[in-house]
Formats: C-alpha cells, sequence, structure tokens
C-alpha cells in the first residue's frame, strides 16, 4: 500500500518538482496551491504525510501546521516545512506550531526522499 | 537519482510572477503601509528565488535573494518602504527579467546594473547585514575533529525523548533505524518510566534508550539523526574507545576489560563510595541493594560486552565465519526446543490458574526467551535453496541434449532459506518435475521455430518467501497443456467417464491422476511409471500443495508451497470425547456442523451436502474406536485432501493451533493415521492426523468390504 504525501506550495514550479520526486518513489502525491486548499482537501483526505511552504497566499504553512495538529487524524502525522536559510527563527515557530522537521530550499531530490524516510520510514 | 525536470514550467512562472511584481509595486507606491501588498511582493520574489535554485537559476535566485532580504525587514516594519526602495526593487524585477530572457538565449543582462541595485539595496539596511544562519541539516558543524571520521569507533548513544515527542508527528523508531545503518548496533531499551498499564496514555513516549554503536561516520553523522528533535529528547553521545591509539598495542598486551563498577562509576549512574561499599557478584548485588535498577546495570553489561567484542576481534584478526555441526545434533536441539516450549505452554497456563503476579513475570520472561529461541534453532536449520537448483544445470543439459532440445535454465531466489529437511525430500519432487517440462513442455527447436519463437527454450526455476510459506515455481515457455487432448486421454485411459464436462482447472488436475501420462510415445526420460502423482504425494506428504497453470501455446508454470519448517505446524485442534486431535491447517477448507438429521438425510451413508456438493465424510470417533455418546451437532472439517474434499466428524473444533510436532517413537512406527503428537499446554497429548493416509485407509477398508471398485 503506497503511501500519500501531500505537497502544499503556492510555487506551481516546486510543487511540480516534488511531485515528481516523490512519483518517482512510488509515493502518491496530492497537491495544495496554499494552506486553506490543502486544509480542506486534508479535512476530507487525510494523507500519510504533508510537506509545507512556509510563505502562501490564503493562510501561511504555520497557521497550516497548527490547524491539522487540532485534527484528530492529523494528531501524530509528520509534517515537514520548507524554509530558506534566512528563516532560522521561522523553523522554531515551525517546531512550536508542531511541525515534525524542516527541509532548507533549495533542496536536492535526494535531499527531499532522505527527510521522508526520517520521518515517514 | 536524477529527476529531470523541464525548466520551463519555472520560467514560466517566472515571468507571472515578476508581472504580478510590477503591479504590487505599483500600488505599494500609492499605500505603502498596506501589509498584505508587501507580503505579495515578499512571496513573489521568495519563490522565484525558491523555484529559481532547484530548477538551476543560481544567479537569478542569488540576486533575487537581496532584495527578498530587504523586503523581509520591510515586512516586519524594520525599515520603512520608500520610493527609493521601490524603484530599487522596479530596477531589481527588470534585471531578473532580463536574466531569464538571457537564460532563454537572449542578451546577457548588464552585470554592472546587477551589482548597482545590490549596492543601492544594502544601503538601505540598518546597519550590518544579518547573519546567515547556518544549517546544520546541510552544512556539517566542525564540533568533532576531523581524525574521527574514517576510522571505527564505538559511541555510547544515550537518547530519552520527551514525553510529548509523538506530538510533533516524531517516530523515534525510525531514528533508531537511521543509526542501525550508520554500523554495528547493540540497543538497550529503559522502561523504567513505564507507568503501570492502567495509567499508561498511548500517546506518550515512555521509552529512552542507549545506543552502542560502532561506526566509521564520525559524531556528526550521529548528531544529524537528531537534528529535527534535538529540543525534543535528552541526547548525549560519548565516544567509548580512542581506537586510533589503540592500533599499535601488539595483540598479547590487550588491555584488561574494564569492571562493570567501574563502567557504572563512569556512567554517572552509582557513586564510588557506593561501589566500594557492594563487592563481588556486582550486577545482582547493586540491583538488590536498590542502587541502580536492572536496565542500568544491563545497559553496563552490554557496554562491557561490546568493549570486550572489539579486543577480541583484534585480537584474532580471523574469525570463523561458520561451523559445521552434524544434523543429528541441530535435530536435538530442535527436539529439546521442541519440549521447552511446551513445558512453556503449561508454565504460562498454570501461572494464569494460579493468578500468582510474580510467577506470571518469570512465564511472561520465560515465553519470551522460548519464542526467540524457538525462532534461533529454526533458523539454524535453515538453508538457501540455491544448491538445489545448481543440481538442476545439470539435469537440464543433459536431458535436452539427449531429447534433441535446446534449453536454458534460469534461476531466481536462490538465496531464499528452508528447512533442511524440506529441502532434502524437494529435490526427487523437483527432478520429476522439471524432467516432464523438457520432455513435455518444451518443444523441438524445429517446432518453436514454426511456432515463431526462439528455437532456445526456457525454463525458469524460480523460490520465493510467502508468508510462513515458500513458493517454488518451475515455469516453461513450451507449448502448455492441451485441456482437450487431456480429456479425450483421462476419458481413454479410463480416468474419467466418458462425456465428463471438466473446467480448465479441474483438465490440468488430470496429470496429477495415477497411471496417467501425456508423452505421445514412452521416453526413457518419462512415462516410468513414475507420474506427477506420486509427486503431489511427496509434496502433500511434506504438508504443501501443487498447483498448475498453463496457456496453450505459451506455456506452463508448476507451483510448489511448502511450509518453511517441518517441525512446526499449523494445525486445528479438535475434540473427541476426551481426546484431542490437531488436523494440518493447510488442508483444512472450512467447518460446517452435522446434526441428526442430517444423518438420517442421508440415510446412514456418510456424505453430506455442503452448499449443492456431495461431500463424503470420515467419524474419526468410529474410526478410532472412541467409546462415548457424540453430541446433539457434532462438527465436520472439510478439508482438501488430493484435491479431493473430504470432511473429518469431530465432537468440537477447539481452535487453531502452532504446535511443536513430537515424533511417535518406534513403538508406533505402523501407525498409518498419525504423523506425530504435540502436547498441548495442560499436558496432554494430541495426535497430528495424517488426513492423505488417513483417507487411503478408509478407502481400500472400503474396497476390501464391498469387493468393488469406487469411482
Amino acid at each position: 500500500m503506497a503511501k500519500t504525501i501531500m505537497t502544499v506550495d503556492d510555487s506551481s514550479s516546486v510543487r511540480q518538482m516534488v511531485t515528481l520526486t516523490l512519483k518517482g518513489e512510488g509515493y502518491n502525491v496530492v497537491e495544495g496551491v496554499d494552506g486553506k486548499d490543502a486544509l480542506n482537501k486534508l479535512k476530507a483526505n487525510p494523507v500519510d504525510m504533508v510537506i509545507t511552504d512556509l510563505n502562501m497566499p490564503n493562510m501561511d504553512g504555520i497557521t497550516l501546521i497548527k490547524e491539522l495538529r487540532a485534527l484528530p487524524a492529523f494528531k501524530f502525522t509528520p509534517i515537514v516545512m520548507l524554509t530558506t536559510e534566512s528563516q532560522a527563527n521561522k523553523k522554531s515557530e515551525g517546531k512550536d506550531a508542531g511541525a515534525t522537521g524542516w527541509i532548507v530550499k533549495p533542496f536536492k531530490p535526494a535531499q527531499l526522499l532522505q527527510v521522508i524516510k526520517k520521518v515517514l520510514g | 537519482m536524477a529527476v529531470e525536470i523541464d525548466t520551463s514550467a519555472f520560467t514560466e512562472e517566472a515571468y507571472e510572477l515578476l508581472a504580478e511584481l510590477e503591479d504590487s509595486l505599483l500600488e505599494l507606491e500609492e499605500s505603502p503601509k498596506d501589509q498584505d501588498l508587501i507580503g505579495r511582493v515578499f512571496r513573489a520574489m521568495h519563490t522565484i528565488k525558491g523555484s529559481g535554485a532547484m530548477f538551476g537559476f543560481d544567479a537569478v535566485a542569488e540576486f533575487t535573494h537581496n532584495v527578498e532580504t530587504v523586503f523581509d525587514l520591510a515586512r516586519n516594519g524594520t525599515i520603512p518602504i520608500t520610493k527609493g526602495l521601490i524603484d530599487l526593487t522596479l530596477a531589481a524585477r527588470d534585471q531578473i527579467r532580463a536574466m531569464l530572457d538571457a537564460a532563454a538565449g537572449g542578451e546577457e543582462p548588464d552585470q554592472n546594473n546587477a551589482s548597482r541595485i545590490i549596492a543601492g539595496l544594502k544601503g538601505l539596511l540598518p546597519g550590518a547585514a544579518p547573519a546567515q544562519a547556518a544549517d546544520a541539516a546541510q552544512t556539517t558543524k566542525d564540533s568533532a575533529p576531523a581524525s574521527e571520521e574514517g576510522s571505527v569507533h564505538t559511541y555510547r548513544i544515550r537518547f530519552r525523548p520527551k514525553p510529548e515527542i509523538f506530538e510533533n508527528g516524531t517516530n523515534p523508531l525510525l531514528l533508531l533505524d537511521e543509526i542501525r545503518q550508520l554500523g554495528e548496533t547493540k540497543v538497550v531499551t529503559f522502561l523504567e518510566h513505564l507507568p503501570e498499564i492502567e495509567e499508561i496514555n498511548p500517546e506518550k513516549c515512555y521509552t529512552s534508550w542507549e545506543i552502542f554503536l560502532t561506526t566509521d561516520q564520525g559524531e556528526n553523522a550521529i548528531q544529524d539523526i537528531f537534528i529535527f528533535v534535538d529540543d525534543q529528547c535528552e541526547l548525549n553521545i560519548r565516544m567509548l574507545d580512542r581506537d586510533g591509539e589503540e592500533e599499535s598495542v601488539a595483540p598479547d598486551e590487550v588491555p584488561p576489560e574494564k569492571p562493570l563498577g567501574e563502567i557504572l562509576v563512569e556512567r554517572g549512574d552509582i557513586k564510588r563510595d557506593d561501589l566500594n561499599k557492594v563487592l563481588q557478584p556486582l550486577g545482582e548485588r547493586l540491583v538488590d541493594a536498590g542502587l541502580v535498577n536492572k536496565a542500568k546495570v544491563q545497559a553496563a553489561l552490554v557496554e562491557q560486552e561490546v568493549g570486550k567484542q572489539k579486543r577480541e576481534a583484534k585480537k584474532q584478526q580471523v574469525v570463523a565465519q561458520s561451523v559445521r555441526v552434524p544434523s543429528d545434533k541441530l535435530d536435538q536441539l530442535v527436539d529439546l526446543v521442541g519440549e521447552l516450549v511446551t513445558v512453556q505452554a503449561r508454565l504460562t497456563q498454570t501461572s494464569a490458574k494460579l493468578n500468582d503476579h510474580d510467577l506470571q513475570l518469570i512465564s511472561e520472561e520465560v515465553e519470551r526467551l522460548t519464542g526467540e529461541l524457538r525462532d534461533n534453532t529454526m533458523s539454524i536449520r535453515m538453508l538457501a535453496i540455491g544448491t538445489t537448483f545448481d543440481k538442476f544445470k545439470r539435469l537440464v543439459r543433459d536431458l535436452s541434449s539427449e531429447l534433441g532440445k535446446q534449453i536454458e535454465l534460469t534461476t531466481a531466489g536462490a538465496e531464499t532459506e528452508l528447512d533442511k529437511t524440506v529441502i532434502d525430500q524437494l529435490n526427487d519432487p523437483l527432478v520429476h518435475i522439471i524432467r516432464n517440462s523438457i520432455d513435455h513442455g518444451v518443444e523441438s527447436p524445429d517446432g518453436r521455430v514454426e511456432a515463431g519463437k526462439s528455437p532456445v527454450g526456457r525454463i525458469h526455476l524460480s523460490a520465493e518467501h510467502s508468508g510462513a510459506n515458500v513458493l517454488i515455481k518451475v515455469t516453461d515457455d513450451g507449448k502448455g497443456l492441451d485441456t482437450e487432448k487431456l480429456i479425450s486421454k483421462a476419458i481413454e485411459k479410463g480416468v474419467i467417464p466418458p462425456d465428463s464436462e471438466l473446467s480448465e482447472k479441474e483438465a490440468f488436475q488430470l496429470i496429477f491422476a495415477a497411471g496417467f501420462s501425456t508423452a505421445e510415445k514412452v521416453t526413457n526420460v518419462s512415462g516410468r511409471g513414475v507420474g506427477m502423482d506420486v509427486v503431489r504425494r511427496s509434496i502433500e506428504g511434506l504438508r504443501g500443495s501443487i498447483d498448475v497453470q498453463s496457456e496453450l501455446g505459451k506455456g506452463t508454470t508448476i507451483t510448489l508451497k511448502l511450509p518453511l519448517t517441518l517441525a512446526i505446524i499449523e494445525g486445528l485442534l479438535v475434540k473427541i470425547s476426551n481426546e484431542y486431535f490437531v488436523l494440518p491447517l493447510a488442508a483444512v477448507e472450512e467447518c460446517v456442523e452435522l446434526t441428526r438429521a442430517d444423518v438420517t438425510a442421508t440415510h446412514g451413508r456418510h456424505v453430506i451436502n455442503v452448499r449443492g456438493t456431495i461431500v463424503p465424510y470420515i467419524r474419526i470417533r468410529d474410526h478410532f474406536e472412541i467409546t462415548g455418546q457424540p453430541p446433539e451437532v457434532e462438527q465436520i472439517v472439510i478439508s482438501e485432501v488430493e484435491e479431493k474434499r473430504v470432511g473429518f466428524v469431530v465432537d468440537d473444533v477447539i481452535g487453531q493451533h502452532q504446535t511443536v510436532i513430537k515424533g511417535l517413537g518406534k513403538t508406533f512406527k505402523n501407525s498409518e493415521e498419525f504423523s506425530g503428537a504435540t502436547i498441548l499446554g495442560d499436558g496432554t497429548v494430541a495426535l497430528i492426523l495424517d488426513l492423505q493416509k488417513m483417507v487411503r485407509f478408509v478407502e481400500d477398508l472400503e474396497l476390501a468390504e464391498s469387493g468393488t471398485t469406487t469411482p
């Protein structure tokens, strides 16, 4: 049973890259274009893991993480945030909101997969 | 891995974002306090930078980063939005566009222009530029000496997650798995914080671990594993040895291993005074005295052990890889373990009955150990099937040349492990199946070319695990089984009555009928009177099953499904009066009730109608002349024996039961119907029925009585 991962990013190119990388490894992928869109989709269909950007219109990543952690279905789901080097403070903010870990942009497909292995097995 | 991604996705998106950026900037000039607009500008920059770097537009990313940094400050109100800032940002936007055009084959943008913009933006920054936060995940810290990497060291990792660690979606076990990938590990689990079962909150983590890791990866690699959880756990990593310095020590000057007490003191688990108070049989005395708990002593012992192993490994550089043991010694070991499993089951039952807490704890411990001992012992007897496979290469070669055929044998899954006794008994059936494939399956080179195939036929022999079973397949790409031919042949031989209607599956089963051979002429390869019926019998004797799949013109696959071991049987425990019997679960299909009314309806003939099919049954009670009255409603265990459905009538079905098989010894060697015995938890002996032999026994009896042949 292949695991399903949601990638949330307002940049379609980042979403595309994450999707291609994950599908190549046999995961199912669903996409969200911002926090709000992701939350609506996830409420209907929970997934095994979420990868979310932080800066997004309509609902940013930190809020999305908080909202998800409040749902019983996502209490223990791995959630990884995408940060940039200049956002060191965001890391702790995200951790406090309930993020499992982070990936620093820009990243390579191999780095992404390594983190997924770490939190999803 | 390389993911080839079309960069056009990025450039398209970037052009869109740049257009948006222009609009936002112009609006921002009108209302410089609008946080929403500032956010939009920042996000556009941020996305261009992030995606740009990912799609290899490093120059774009680097340039945009400067603009983004400034706007980040504007966003949190550190610097105001001024006309100067907007001018510079618009210029930057044009510069980015020029860079993208250049990448698409346009003119190279003016580098001086870029430098000017960046200098202008930097001028807007208050004081020094913000420090670049280094990221531990991607830059290795240089806290550890460089010499560490490359040489092998043993580390002690103390990892105690906070109880709330699950709430961030962290699974500590995955981290342990990651450590395992770095080298040789020994893990000691600490459960001292585990509350009583009523008080356990399954959403909290009570466990902590000590991992002894021997690796050449250095401390950084270990630190990196815990990067996401460094604020959610106590982590202490210590190097236990300084191998580098010890390399020069001659083997006979190996330093003595550290005393246990010393280790405990060093680890800070006990005070030296306490250690001096208690000396000699240290571990237990320490625990008894309540100075340390058992797990801590355990961990210290492991530490001692790891140190010892390392030193010993140095002592004898050449380590024996394997030990040869006569197989009868192994059989004895398995026997003993079997007895132990039985005794342990009795212990479990007795302690449950006595309801003595201490005894239950001991019995659980014994249960765990026995289970591990059993699995270990079984695994000792496991051999890779590859050696058997190799024998067949020769067989295929000789036979195919004798028959003027060209056949190549390929194998897969040679590393699949099976119990030695199963492997030993598998040889003959496999020889026979492969012979059949060569003789009946694969066509002559001319015939193959006519059928549009390559003149060289293929036989593929494979083994794979499937749960508690092993599947062994023999596949050929020959002519396949012709159902019509099979049926006409069977009618001709009197195997089935004329005008029989058979499904494809039933027709394939005909090859297992006694005295059935589809060879047009008897060659000296097959048709020696030893048919597939014998093969099936021996496979079922191993508690396995055999299955045929075939496609006309494409080839045939014969699949053998075998248990991993013969020492343990998954059985169905049944009861008749006060006697217990075990039926091999592999053969059991279902259990149905047999009422007095059913018996009357069939006028005392031993058959029952199961959903429209008539199934004959054997009354075990009558067969073994067990005294006592059967209950009103009896149970029939419907089983498949040699492709026929046969019922076995019992008083009661107790349930599924995994048992260790004990041989019956010489006294009972003539008892046909039993394949062995097992001892139940309360000490009762239950006989294991050999269903095949029982059915044959009853058939022979009926034949003798009636003097007629039964269909």
